[in-house]
C-alpha cells in the first residue's frame, strides 16, 4: 500500500472521529431550530441593529463592539446617532448598557452577560431556539421559563409581540418514541429520560397571541440573532472576501511553482 | 558583488555555509510526499514568530485586560483579526505537520543509526513545543484557556510529597490569577521560542551532518561517484529541494488560507466556542478539555484508575508516553530501515500504534461517558463507562508498540533492500 493512501486513510479516520460532536445538543436531547439569518443580508443586520439598540442594550452591553462600525452595514453616521444611540453621544464609542451592570445583578440576580461575542460562544441557531423557547412558568422568580435555557434569570422581555407559549409535556415509554415525538415536533423540542420507562417530551403551544404574528415574531427574532452573530465577528464577511482572492493568488503561484520545479527536475531520474 | 562577497568571506565563512549546507548539501533524489513536512515545520515556526510578535505589540498580559485585549486585536487593530487567526491556526498547523513528521520517521525508520541523535532533538523540539502551545493557550484568558492550564498545573500537583508546593511555584500563586498569566507570557514569547529555535538549528545541524535518511531507508553515501565523491543518487539541496518545496509550502498555505479565512475556529476544534467566554476562576465549565493535540495524552491520563489515593499514575503514564519515543532508535532492531522492506508484524503494530493515538485524541475530547455503559450483567466490566475501557486497551496497544519492538522487529520477516534507491 503505498503511503499516501495510508495518509488518506488516517485523514479519513481522524475527520470521522472529529466529525461526530463532541457535546451536541442533541446529546442532551434537546432539539435546537436552525436561525433563518444570512450574513450577507444586510437589511435584516440593520433592522437587528435595530432591534438590539431598542430591546438588548439597556440590560445587555456588547462592549468591544463600536456604534462607528455599523457603517459597515450600510447605516450612515447620523442614523446611528439618532435611531441606536442612547447612552452616549460619542460615535466611537462601544456599545455599554443603559443600566448600569451593579444594579442589573441586584434585580435579576445575575448580571446579564455581555453580548460582543455570545455568538461565538452558543452559535446562532442556540441564540434563536433560546429567543422563540420562553413560556409561562408560575414557579419561576420572573415568571418565565426557556426551554433552552431552564430557569434562566432573564425574563421574557419580547413578551408583548410574542404573546404566550406554554409548555406540553407528553410522557412517552421509551426512548425510541420520545426520539421520535421530538423530531415529529419539527419545531423546538427537548426530550428528557425521566426513569428507563419514562420519556418526557417538551414542546411549546402559543396560548396568546401577542402583537406581532408567530412568522412576524420569528423574523424579527431572526434579524435580532443575525446581528448577534455579526457583531461576534464584525470581519466576517471581508475575511472571506479577502479568502477568496487569496485562493485565486496562490491558485496561480501553484502553477508556476510547479512549473519551475518541474523546469528543473527535467534531468533527474 | 564579487568584491563584497570576497571581503565578507575573508571575515566570514558565508560562501562556505552555503555551499556546504543548501547548493552542495547532497539529498536523496527519491523524496515523496512525507518530506515536505521539515520544509513546512520550518515555514510554519517562521509565521507563528512573525504574527507573535505583531501580536505582542497589542496584546496585554493582564488578567483584566486580556480577553479585552485579544476582541481589541480582531476588531480596531488593522489586519490584526488577520494575525490573530494565522497564529491561531498556525498553532494546529504546526502539531498536523510534526505529527506527520514524525509518522515519516516512524514509517521510514529515520530515527535509526546513524541518525539517533537527529531524532532525539526532534524529541525534544516536540516537548517544547508543547510548552510553548500549553502556555500560548492561556494567554486569550478565556473559560478554556484558564481552567484547561488550572488542569495541567495540577497535574504536577500530584506528584507525592512536593506536588502542592510544585504547583503553587509554577502558578506563582495559589490558583490560576494575573501572576501566572506574566510568567506564562514571559514562556511564551520569549524563553521557550528560544529553546526551541536553538533546538531546531541542532536539528538542521545534525541533519546535514549524517544526511537525510530516504523512503527507501539505505544510505545514499555508500555509492559516490568514483571522480566527483557525490552520492549517486544525490542531487544538491538547491534548486532542487527548494523548488520542489516551494510547491510544498504553496500547497500548504492553500490549505492554510481556506481554515483563515474561512473556517477559522477549525470546527471548534482550532478555537473553542467556550474561549469566547472571559475566564471565570468562580465557575466551572461542564466539560474541560484541551486543545486536540494534546487529547491522546489527556485520553491516557483519565484511563488510569486513581490509586492509593492518588492521581499521579495517570500523570505517569502520560509522562511516559512520551518518553517512549526518546528510546526508538534503540528499541527497533529491525534489519531493515523503511516500511517498504518491512514485513508485516511492523506494518500491523505500526497501524495498530497510530489508530490507537487517533481513536485516545478523540476519546480526550469527549466526556467519559460518549459511548454509554456496559450493562449490568458484562462480567468484570458492569456499568463501567465504556470510552474509559477502550481508552485502557488503547493506552496498553499505545505502549506495547514500543515494549514489544525489539522483538517483533528481529522476527519480522523483511525483503531485501536494493542496492540503490528506487523511484
Amino acid at each position: 500500500m503505498k503511503p499516501i493512501r495510508v495518509l488518506v486513510g488516517f485523514i479519513m479516520l481522524a475527520a470521522t472521529l472529529a466529525g461526530s460532536p463532541a457535546v451536541s445538543a442533541e446529546e442532551s436531547g434537546l432539539r435546537l431550530v436552525p436561525a433563518p439569518a444570512h450574513r450577507l443580508d444586510m437589511e435584516s443586520l440593520q433592522r437587528g441593529a435595530r432591534n438590539f439598540a431598542n430591546y438588548c442594550l439597556n440590560c445587555h452591553s456588547a462592549q468591544y463592539m463600536r456604534y462607528n462600525r455599523l457603517m459597515d452595514l450600510g447605516i450612515s453616521e447620523q442614523e446611528i446617532r439618532d435611531n441606536l444611540m442612547f447612552s452616549t453621544d460619542k460615535i466611537g464609542s462601544t456599545m455599554i448598557a443603559t443600566v448600569p451592570k451593579a444594579d442589573a445583578a441586584a434585580w435579576f440576580g445575575t448580571a446579564p452577560p455581555d453580548l460582543s461575542v455570545e455568538a461565538r460562544v452558543r452559535g446562532k441557531d442556540w441564540l434563536y431556539s433560546y429567543l422563540i423557547g420562553f413560556y409561562r412558568d408560575e414557579k419561576t422568580v420572573t415568571g418565565w421559563n426557556n426551554l433552552v435555557f431552564n430557569n434562566v434569570s432573564m425574563p421574557h422581555v419580547l413578551w408583548e409581540r410574542s404573546g404566550v407559549q406554554t409548555l406540553v409535556e407528553t410522557e412517552y415509554e421509551d426512548e425510541e418514541k420520545a426520539e421520535a415525538a421530538v423530531i415529529a415536533a419539527k419545531g423546538l423540542a427537548l426530550a428528557e429520560r425521566i426513569n428507563d420507562h419514562k420519556y418526557m417530551v417538551k414542546t411549546l403551544a402559543q396560548d396568546q397571541p401577542g402583537t406581532m404574528s408567530t412568522v412576524e415574531y420569528r423574523a424579527f427574532v431572526a434579524d435580532l440573532v443575525n446581528y448577534l452573530d455579526y457583531i461576534g465577528e464584525p470581519v466576517r464577511n471581508k475575511r472571506i472576501n479577502i479568502g477568496m482572492g487569496v485562493l485565486i493568488y496562490l491558485g496561480i503561484l501553484l502553477i508556476f511553482a510547479y512549473a519551475l520545479k518541474r523546469a528543473y527536475w527535467k534531468d533527474v531520474h | 558583488m564579487q568584491k563584497i562577497l570576497n571581503w565578507i568571506d575573508d571575515r566570514f565563512p558565508l560562501t562556505a555555509l552555503w555551499k556546504s549546507q543548501i547548493s552542495e548539501y547532497y539529498a536523496p533524489k527519491n523524496f515523496n510526499f512525507w518530506y515536505f513536512m521539515g520544509s513546512l515545520a520550518l515555514v510554519v515556526l517562521v509565521m507563528q514568530i512573525l504574527t507573535g510578535i505583531f501580536l505582542t505589540m497589542s496584546y496585554k498580559p493582564d488578567a483584566t485586560k486580556a480577553f479585552e485585549s485579544v476582541e481589541y486585536i480582531m476588531r480596531d487593530v488593522a489586519g490584526g483579526w488577520f494575525i490573530r487567526y494565522a497564529h491561531s491556526t498556525g498553532a494546529s498547523a504546526f502539531f498536523i505537520v510534526i505529527y506527520l513528521h514524525m509518522f515519516r520517521a516512524l514509517l521510514y525508520g529515520s530515527y535509526r543509526r546513524p541518525r539517533e541523535l537527529l531524532w532525539i532533538v526532534g524529541c525534544f523540539i516536540y516537548l517544547a513545543l508543547m510548552a510553548e502551545a500549553f502556555f500560548g493557550y492561556l494567554l486569550p484568558w478565556g473559560q478554556m484557556s484558564y481552567w484547561g492550564a488550572q488542569v495541567i498545573v495540577n497535574l504536577f500537583s500530584t506528584v507525592p510529597v512536593i506536588g502542592d508546593d510544585l504547583g503553587t511555584w509554577i502558578r506563582g500563586d495559589y490558583t490560576i490569577s494575573d501572576v501566572t498569566l506574566n510568567r506564562f507570557f514571559a514562556f511564551h514569547v520569549i524563553a521557550v521560542p528560544l529553546v526551541l529555535l536553538i533546538l531546531v538549528a541542532v536539528h538542521v545541524m545534525a541533519l546535514h551532518e549524517v544526511g537525510s535518511n530516504n523512503p527507501d531507508g539505505i544510505e545514499i553515501k555508500d555509492k559516490k561517484d568514483p571522480v566527483t565523491g557525490h552520492p549517486l543518487d544525490g542531487i544538491p539541496f538547491h534548486p532542487y529541494y527548494t523548488v520542489k518545496d516551494l510547491v510544498g509550502v504553496v500547497v500548504f498555505l492553500i490549505f492554510f488560507s481556506i481554515v483563515v479565512f474561512f473556517w477559522p475556529d477549525g470546527g471548534g476544534y482550532f478555537l473553542e466556542a467556550n474561549n469566547f467566554i472571559p475566564a471565570n476562576p468562580l465557575q466551572t465549565p461542564e466539560h474541560i478539555a484541551p486543545v486536540w493535540y494534546f487529547t491522546p495524552y489527556y485520553a491516557m491520563l483519565r484511563a488510569v484508575p486513581s490509586m492509593m489515593n492518588s492521581q499521579f499514575w495517570g500523570v505517569l503514564v502520560m509522562g511516559a508516553a512520551v518518553v517512549m519515543l526518546f528510546f526508538l532508535p534503540w528499541l527497533d532492531r529491525g534489519k531493515v530501515k523503511s516500511i517498504r522492506y518491512r514485513g508485516s508484524l511492523y506494518k500491523g503494530w505500526l497501524a495498530a500504534f497510530v489508530i490507537s493515538f487517533l481513536i485516545l485524541g478523540y476519546l480526550g475530547v469527549v466526556p467519559v461517558t460518549v459511548w454509554g455503559q456496559f450493562g449490568e450483567k458484562v462480567p468484570l466490566l458492569a456499568t463501567a463507562d465504556k470510552a474509559t475501557v477502550i481508552a485502557r486497551v488503547l493506552t496498553v496497544v499505545y505502549f506495547l508498540f514500543f515494549i514489544l519492538m525489539p522483538w517483533y522487529t528481529v522476527r519480522d520477516k523483511t525483503k531485501p533492500v536494493p542496492e540503490r534507491v528506487t523511484a
